[in-house]
């Protein structure tokens, strides 16, 4: 199976970058053969949206997963629409972090990160109705 | 008569200025453009507040009609669309709302849609007007709320804005068309150096300043001998007083508890107003 | 890996980068990274010797050719930032999102990229130091908060050294999103006003929806022993430790004034004590 592993460095020595968007390359893997390429990540420089970006580019090289440190709450639905699952909490090199997938030892996530609540406190003063706030979306 | 109320660094006490100098005269309405932060508001005792959405226009993609060709995304220079195997996502929180993903899509499958990214609130605090706008958390471009809170200055009244921060594009946005800025700084290092900033920006729109030092004498007089190198005026001087300070942690514009500060206001804004009219 | 390290404040003038100056000059092999681009100041206090500028361009500007330009009046009618007057674009207004280009029928439109800053690279009394300086009025500051983080980071790898701390800048726009994003622990410096707590709770607010922990540090808490509670009661209810109580006292403004920081200008003084705990509390959360 094909995966992209998130990496500082451009080869499968590299220790894993724990950061999906702004990751330094995109190291696509053939976990039978362990052939590998690696693709410099032009979102890492984004100013906002780098995950968006990220994960366009990661979705074209047709990819089943990504394995990473952490997903932001803008690269987790793209991807997820993409289809291609995510395998998080990974580290080390970049084999070992195939290494690791190989053997079932990374946890695949399905929902977004917590979605986070706001407060009011202070906020009374006669300006009624509180501060409606969906989930974290913004990763930039 | 637009007076906004300026500084190139925040805490400086442009607030509490324009707050006093609203309060000094009559019939003034307050603007609160630091719409990221807006604190005027915490200064006062406010009334019944109106409370107005703002909104912006986001595009929304008819999934039928999307034949997921990649154009809109490639075109946005914001990230704000993605294009996945079944369906493009928006991400309306980067969007800048150029409308260039409509204008570009081939199989017209984007309109725009108004989408809330602020608050625009009106009313009434200490007998005055008190315009403030309020950027929704998580939401980057502050201009669309700056201009909403700006559309409701009738240039025949005595309009007073009080800035956001800093010298980037949001308080660009705040100071054109104004007759006039008070530049509000410390004397301190900080405060001059980022009053000289301030100044810079400025110069360059070209229009009538001059400079209120806050805390004025815990520094070294380096403030004064810049502005006069300068050639700007430092038209008023608030001293170091621990009852300032605290008048303001409690929420207390300071004329109100010290009423020979509002003399001083109105005389400041006479002097504003004769340099205004010069210029005319 | 790189602890990131932010201190933050919301409402600006609280005393952020007073504070931050402190705790670098309390720490040993940290790098610093100033991320207030909009009004960096840290700067002043620190008098890094710069090594190296480079531009800083983050975004397109539309330009007009006007030879070509026919003045037909449609890129002025689609901007919907009243950048285009042909054939004549205000770059200051110009968001360069490319529209104008996209539409003209003369092809008169090119984008190119805009120097909008300069991201320098330096050496101070306390280390290395990565900081920028944008350029009055233009925009995106988020990237080039990214880009002096990236330095930051990049230094402290080159100098074996596992903290970057950040000085923030004031509010919870773009360039506070970008500098909270993906850090380890964030300081957040208010005062007991009613608008450095309206401020505070909005910055706390943001740090919850990216996941960055926070400690609060409360200056001048003796303005208000009121407010000093609100905000330590409401720290209690969201979970974030108050680590430090710095008592109002113009100390703080004199060493400023004298370029120095806390520990520099009044090693044996209350404060810089008190900044010292502060300091232990922050490593002590970090290594956890």
């Amino acid at each position: 199976m094909k995966v992209c592993v998130t990496s500082s460095g451009p080869d499968m020595d590299s220790p894993i970058d724990p950061r999906f968007g702004r990751c330094a390359y995109f190291i696509i893997v053939d976990t039978d053969t362990m052939q590998h390429n690696a693709i410099e990540n032009d979102a890492a420089m984004a100013s906002g949206g780098a995950g968006i970006r990220a994960a366009q580019t990661v979705a074209s090289t047709n990819v089943e997963a990504v394995i990473t440190g952490s997903v932001g709450p803008n690269a987790h639905p793209a991807l997820q629409s993409a289809g291609i699952k995510i395998m998080t909490g990974a580290v080390g090199t970049v084999r070992e972090a195939v290494q690791k997938m190989k053997q079932g030892q990374l946890q695949q996530i399905s929902t977004p990160g917590p979605a986070h609540r706001g407060m009011g406190m202070g906020r009374g003063r006669g300006m009624g109705g509180g501060r409606g706030q969906g989930r974290g979306r913004r990763n930039m | 008569m637009i007076i906004t109320v300026a500084s190139g660094k925040g805490g400086t006490g442009k607030t509490t200025v324009a707050v006093n100098l609203a309060l000094s005269l009559d019939g003034a309405k307050l603007f609160d453009c630091d719409v990221e932060e807006p604190n005027a508001h915490t200064l006062l005792r406010l009334g019944e507040l109106d409370a107005q959405s703002v909104e912006m226009p986001t595009p929304h993609i008819d999934q039928d009609k999307c034949t997921l060709c990649g154009k809109c995304a490639e075109f946005c220079q914001f990230n704000a669309l993605f294009v996945g195997k079944d369906r493009v996502l928006v991400y309306p929180e980067m969007c800048h709302s150029c409308g260039g993903c409509s204008i570009i899509c081939p199989e017209d499958a984007i309109e725009e849609q108004p989408r809330k990214v602020g608050t625009l609130f009106t009313g009434e605090a200490n007998g005055i007007s008190l315009v403030f706008g309020e950027l929704n958390i998580g939401e980057p471009i502050a201009t669309s709320v700056i201009k909403a809170v700006k559309s409701r200055m009738k240039h025949d009244e005595v309009n007073i804005i009080d800035a956001p921060p800093g010298t980037a594009c949001p308080v660009i946005e705040t100071m054109q068309e104004s007759d006039y800025l008070l530049l509000v700084t410390e004397p301190t290092p900080f405060g001059l150096h980022d009053l000289e900033m301030a100044v810079n920006v400025v110069k360059e729109l070209g229009i009538p300043h001059g400079v209120v030092v806050n805390r004025a004498g815990i520094g070294d007089g380096s403030e004064r001998k810049f502005c006069e190198e300068r050639d700007i005026p430092i038209v008023m001087e608030i001293p170091f007083d621990r009852r300032i300070a605290e008048l303001y942690s409690v929420g207390t514009p300071f004329v109100e508890d010290m009423p020979e500060w509002k003399e001083r206001f109105r005389d400041l804004y006479g002097v504003i107003e004769e340099v205004v009219n010069s210029g005319e | 890996m790189v602890s990131e390290i932010a201190v933050i404040s919301g409402k600006g003038g609280t005393g952020k980068t007073t504070v931050a100056a402190a705790l670098i000059a309390l720490s040993e092999d940290t790098v610093m990274a100033d991320c207030d681009v909009d009004a960096p100041d840290l700067h002043i206090l620190l008098k890094p010797d710069v090594k190296r500028k480079s531009d800083f361009s983050s975004s397109k500007v539309a330009e007009i050719d006007p030879e070509i330009c026919i003045e037909c009046g449609l890129c002025e009618d689609k901007c919907r930032f009243g950048a285009a007057h042909p054939p004549e674009i205000d770059p200051i207004a110009c968001e360069g999102c490319g529209v104008c280009k996209l539409i003209c029928p003369e092809k008169a439109i090119s984008m190119r990229d805009r120097v909008s800053g300069y991201l320098y690279e330096s050496e101070t009394r306390f280390g290395p130091m990565a900081h920028a300086r944008l350029l009055a009025g233009e925009g995106n500051s988020g990237k080039l908060v990214t880009e002096v983080r990236n330095l930051g980071v990049s230094l402290a790898e080159r100098n074996k050294s596992n903290m970057v701390l950040i000085d923030g800048s004031p509010g919870i726009g773009c360039p506070v999103i970008a500098t909270v994003t993906g850090i380890q622990l964030s300081v957040i410096v208010t005062e007991p006003t009613l608008s450095g707590i309206h401020d505070m709770n909005r910055v706390i607010e943001l740090l919850q929806r990216f996941n960055v922990p926070g400690l609060v540090i409360i200056n001048k808490y003796d303005l208000s022993m009121e407010n000093t509670k609100k905000i330590e009661k409401f720290c209690r209810q969201n979970g974030v430790d108050v680590i430090a109580r710095i008592p109002f006292n113009p100390i703080m403004t004199r060493s400023m004034v004298a370029l120095q920081t806390m520990p520099e200008h009044a090693p044996n003084h209350e404060i810089t004590g008190i900044l010292r705990e502060a300091h232990q509390e922050i490593v002590k959360k970090i290594e956890k």
